[in-house]
């Protein structure tokens, strides 16, 4: 069977036992949906979703030289991290292409002190890791670097209702976390942050792999009669695609550059030196070559993955992603355009198998919460 | 219809054929519970014009959820004579009377020799009970 050879969440039979509807993403078997991805993405909308996200890479660094060696990586500036503090960074080649979109956490355990968590895409673990060692290698700076992905589960509490439910089982005031940032917890080397891959308020709980399923049974089981569900990989797409959200693989490859990416944000170049950010400092000074953009229609049919772009009969770019909104209730997709078609309001065509569907450039993100 | 008395296309459309007037055979054409509880969350339907021919394994129409699109394979070699027009304003009806008011077209048969290809209802069972594994 294929199965057999899929990497499995500690929390795969519980899944598996509640009608998770299971399939192979990047190596691992994960449920894309329960019920219904519409039912599972309101109700993180409107109460809460509880995602298994622990397919996704975490790696811990810990030594003298940890703050200076992921400084010397990655797009943002590491070394000014607070204790707490969590970072959005990209992993760039010497060409400027994204490697990877990571989370960068500065923790401090109360027992064990100082270190650092590196959140990396699933599909991505593999090849950072073996980027991470090469660096390693070459600097050899006192870090000491371990792969904790099977070692640990990663839950996603996500919606309005998420500090409520995390609040009876943590020893501090959830709602007193300031938006990206971080708790160690005194077991193992867990922790909880507030961040999230939904748009919506939110925690994510790092924690040994073998406390994982009673943190998500007692998550998910005071808190039916909310309206709380476990909600898939499916609803998991329509919702970060609603807040715009880049995904690797689809926005975001080897190909792409942060700043064509719209994430230009998390690039800073001023006194730095990390792989790429010589082409990026090329990239900034000249004009970029696209954007990405928001795309919504009228129609009912839905532009996916690799969908031509047209303005009048020039074909201009391709749909990197594109969904039926539940939220907004109609066809919405992100793609790359030349910057003069990037405008809100520029009137588009999108091809849909073969029939050009009127679709108009929104600014993003599609859905804001109130 | 009873779907234990219909056949069946490996690609999930049913099929009932029927004597229509002159002799003609005509194939009420649908999709299976089976095939409408694994597309889920369906958002639009686009199906084919009346007088259309179409073959066998031909693609008719599609059909779209939140997640991807499906293409609809007519099971039959033959002519659209009926189309449930209904069907895309409304389409929870697919999920509520598939074998029934969620028929989708109606195809004079031209030919008789795709109906050995379909499965009866336990070898289409058997289909779907592998196709969940």
């Amino acid at each position: 069977m294929v199965t057999s050879s899929l990497a499995q969440t500690p929390l795969h039979d519980w899944h598996a036992a509640h009608g998770g509807r299971m399939v192979d993403f990047a190596g691992w078997s994960m449920p894309v949906q329960y019920s219904s991805i519409v039912a599972e993405h309101t109700a993180t909308r409107t109460a809460a979703g509880l995602f298994d996200v622990s397919h996704m890479g975490r790696l811990q660094f810990t030594g003298t030289g940890v703050a200076q060696f992921l400084d010397s990586l990655v797009t943002r500036r590491i070394t000014e991290m607070e204790i707490g503090q969590v970072r959005y960074a990209l992993v760039t080649n010497e060409q400027g292409g994204i490697l990877d979109d990571v989370l960068v956490y500065r923790l401090k355990h109360p027992s064990k002190g100082e270190y650092h968590l590196m959140v990396v895409n699933a599909s991505n673990r593999e090849k950072i890791v073996d980027w991470i060692q090469h660096w390693l290698d070459e600097r050899k700076p006192d870090v000491r670097f371990t792969d904790i992905t099977h070692d640990t589960a990663m839950i996603a509490v996500q919606g309005p209702l998420a500090a409520k439910l995390i609040e009876p089982r943590v020893p501090f005031d959830p709602t007193a976390m300031k938006y990206y940032h971080a708790i160690s917890a005194e077991q193992g080397y867990g922790c909880i942050s507030r961040t999230g891959y939904t748009g919506e308020d939110g925690f994510e709980v790092i924690a040994p792999a073998n406390e994982a399923l009673k943190i998500w049974e007692s998550l998910l089981d005071s808190s039916s009669q909310l309206g709380v569900m476990a909600a898939g990989l499916g609803a998991r797409d329509t919702l970060r695609l609603e807040a715009a959200m880049p995904l690797y693989g689809h926005e975001l490859n080897e190909q792409t550059n942060p700043l064509e990416a719209g994430l230009g944000f998390a690039v800073n170049l001023e006194g730095r030196r990390f792989p790429g950010s010589a082409a990026l400092a090329t990239v900034q000074r000249e004009k970029p070559r696209r954007a990405r953009i928001g795309l919504e229609l009228t129609s009912k049919r839905v532009p996916r993955e690799h969908y031509g772009i047209y303005a009048g009969d020039q074909p201009i770019g391709e749909i990197t992603s594109g969904t039926f909104s539940p939220t907004l209730q109609k066809p919405i997709a992100m793609g790359y355009v030349p910057p003069q078609f990037a405008q809100s309001g520029t009137e588009l065509t999108v091809d849909i198998r073969g029939s050009r569907e009127p679709a108009h450039v929104v600014k993003l993100p599609f859905y804001k919460r109130p | 219809m009873k779907p234990q008395e219909l056949l069946y296309a490996k690609t999930h459309e049913w099929a009932a054929v029927q004597a229509g007037p002159q002799g003609a055979k005509i194939a009420t054409v649908g999709v299976s519970a089976f095939a409408v509880e694994a597309l889920t969350d369906l958002v639009y339907m686009q199906l084919p014009r009346v007088g259309r021919k179409v073959k066998a394994g031909e693609s008719f129409g599609e059909i779209e959820s939140v997640k991807a699109v499906s293409d609809l394979y007519s099971p039959v070699d033959g002519e659209i004579v009926e189309v449930n027009t209904a069907l895309p304003n409304k389409l929870e009806t697919l999920n509520s009377d598939p074998y029934g008011a969620g028929w989708l077209v109606k195809i004079k048969l031209s030919d008789e020799t795709a109906l050995k290809n379909l499965l009866d209802y336990a070898a289409y069972q058997k289909l779907c009970t592998e196709e969940s594994h």
